[in-house]
């Protein structure tokens, strides 16, 4: 506890956050269970995929693996790597197999990557992937627009990148989009989603990603947000916020642009 | 069960209950189900960007905008606009024409315009300026009293009773704010205890309201509902209202959390106007819009129209010349 609050360097608030910190954790358990929340929750950073896919800004390969070494060392368990889709549709994902093969692997860290189809899972295998993800949408024409093929279809694709992943005993990720509204269709009727108990998050260092449906607005929550608020809830998560800041510091500058993100807005001197 | 998906089939047989309230062609979470308390219908929202926002914002803005300002907030829907503050100008110049603001806004009925009037001298005079309702400005933390207001907790006690005392006789309520109700940025975390202490000595006085501020935005979902269950032991809930910084992206979250437990006020600022004095380039009060967009989505009515209320936030960012803070606005708002 004390290491973690002298670990915190918070150039502005030198005490405040500290001490808050300290009392999450000091009632980490008791707080937990009393407002019935999880004690842990698992966060997927999506920022070197999602993230990046939704930046304007092309990033060089190095950049990017040095970003997900730096994600790697901040204590998340999960962070998602790249896309194995055409680089027709995502140029800033065009260098996938390059940062799939340079980042270093750190053990206790997952590295799942996007693979919209059997092409995709079967490149994502030989560049070293051992976990793959699959995105699905619960809207139809969000479905169409946005990887060509109506739900059906897609459910057909995945199936067979399913098979192949069970084949060589590789894990499956599903991301089901527009849950709550579609930006074609508006409100999603919530019978389509099922919600109980859920202790994983996914969120973006830094925000990255806008919002391609509306110019100019944010889109991923910010993933040091996320954990400030689960830190003071005493939920544990395993990250080192500091260390998630430098990471986010590093790409915004890369990217040269602002973070999307307030707890690093108010504790980083730019 | 239909065309139930397998998911939700094995909660509904694992005994789980789920309550779906069916409003027109989409299905809401409504009001009631087995996971989270009821929530207000209901919703108060006392908007403060004039004041507090203004107040926090580098470029000074000339009378005639302030007015026009206020006046198209007047036309959203809301019945709380904070006009000004009767402070000395050598303290706060930004509100230095809080004479010629108050006298200048067209007063919508059934609008109300409470302005800050931290002393007696700043009571008369915003009685004489045609201010009907007034509101004081007290802090849970010892340092930050000094600092803010150059007095001690108990000092500015002694202040308050005057006006309260010469509102009293003029028949003025009187709203109460106390800062740092989660952390201080000179002491760091303050004991909902001693928030209680002066909410519930200013509520004696003769506050009809008081106004629970996380000052720097550093409260958690759980700092606000410990402090709040401390404080509604001394207060009814009733006469609480929050007043959420997001200087740590943390308000709409606790703004939720203070709704559960019951509280039906919350302070917010057109485009999140006025950022953080304590932590340059960051923001501070939460946006209207924002707080607006989660109620109308969680069924809660608060009679604001947000179309307007973001047209009032663009006029005010364009004289500025600043960006919105507003997530809903950089969303949708199309001039």
């Amino acid at each position: 506890m004390a290491a973690l609050s002298t670990a915190l360097k918070w150039p502005r608030l030198p005490s405040v956050a500290a001490a808050v910190f300290q009392r999450a954790l000091a009632s980490t358990t008791s707080a937990a269970v009393a407002q019935s929340l999880p004690e842990h929750v698992k966060i997927v950073e999506v920022g070197p995929r999602d993230g990046l896919q939704n930046e304007k800004v092309i990033v060089p390969a190095d950049v990017k693996i040095q970003l997900i070494n730096l994600l790697s060392e901040a204590g998340l368990a999960v962070v998602e790597a790249t896309s194995f889709v055409s680089p027709k549709w995502v140029p800033q994902m065009a260098d996938q197999q390059q940062v799939m093969q340079g980042i270093q692997r750190y053990p206790n860290v997952s590295y799942p990557v996007l693979t919209p189809n059997l092409k995709g899972f079967e490149t994502a295998l030989k560049a070293g992937a051992r976990e793959v993800a699959i995105f699905g949408a619960a809207s139809e024409m969000f479905s169409e627009r946005n990887i060509n093929c109506s739900i059906d279809e897609s459910l057909q694709r995945f199936e067979e990148v399913m098979k192949a992943a069970k084949d060589a005993n590789v894990p499956v990720r599903g991301y089901v989009s527009c849950v709550l509204g579609c930006p074609y269709e508006g409100n999603v009727s919530p019978i389509k989603v099922a919600e109980m108990g859920i202790c994983t998050v996914d969120s973006s260092v830094a925000g990255l990603g806008g919002c391609p449906y509306a110019a100019g607005a944010s889109g991923n929550v910010a993933t040091e947000d996320v954990v400030y608020m689960l830190n003071g809830l005493g939920i544990r998560t395993g990250v080192d916020l500091q260390k998630l800041m430098e990471a986010g510091a590093f790409i915004c500058k890369a990217l040269k642009r602002k973070t999307n993100s307030k707890v690093a807005q108010a504790s980083c001197k730019l | 069960m239909g065309n139930l998906p397998a998911s939700i089939k094995d909660c509904l047989s694992a005994g789980l209950d789920i309550e779906w309230i069916a409003t027109g062609d989409h299905l809401s979470l409504g009001q009631q189900n087995n996971v989270s308390p009821a929530l207000p219908e209901f919703v108060k929202i006392v908007e403060v960007g004039p004041r507090d926002g203004l107040q926090n914002e580098k470029v000074l803005v000339p009378t005639e905008v302030k007015i026009k300002f206020i006046n198209l907030l007047s036309e959203t829907g809301l019945t709380v606009i904070e006009a000004t503050s009767f402070v000395s100008s050598k303290w706060v110049p930004q509100l230095a024409d809080h004479t010629e603001v108050m006298q200048g806004i067209k007063k919508c009925p059934p609008v109300s315009y409470p302005v800050l009037t931290p002393n007696l001298h700043g009571f008369q005079a915003a009685i004489d300026a045609g201010a009907k309702e007034v509101a004081i400005f007290g802090a849970a933390s010892e340092s930050f009293s000094r600092r803010n207001t150059n007095c001690s907790i108990e000092e500015s006690m002694q202040r308050f009773e005057e006006v309260i005392r010469a509102a009293k006789k003029a028949s003025i309520p009187v709203r109460g704010y106390v800062s740092c109700a989660i952390g201080c940025p000179y002491e760091g975390t303050i004991a909902p205890t001693k928030v209680a202490e002066v909410a519930r000595r200013m509520y004696n006085m003769g506050c009809y309201e008081i106004s629970l501020g996380d000052t720097t935005g550093i409260g958690t979902p759980g700092d606000m509902k410990e402090m709040l269950q401390v404080v509604m032991k001394e207060i009814p809930k009733s006469a609480l209202a929050v007043h959420c910084h997001d200087t740590y992206g943390q308000a709409l979250a606790n703004v939720y959390v203070a709704l559960q437990m019951g509280i039906n006020v919350v302070d917010c600022s057109v485009a999140g106007l006025g950022g953080c004095p304590y932590a340059d380039g960051t923001s501070g009060n939460v946006s209207t819009e924002d707080v607006v967009y989660m109620l109308t989505g969680l069924g809660i009515h608060t009679g604001v129209e947000l179309s307007k209320l973001m047209e009032a936030g663009h006029f005010i960012c364009e004289a500025l010349n600043r960006k919105t803070n507003s997530k809903v606005a950089q969303a949708c708002y199309k001039p």
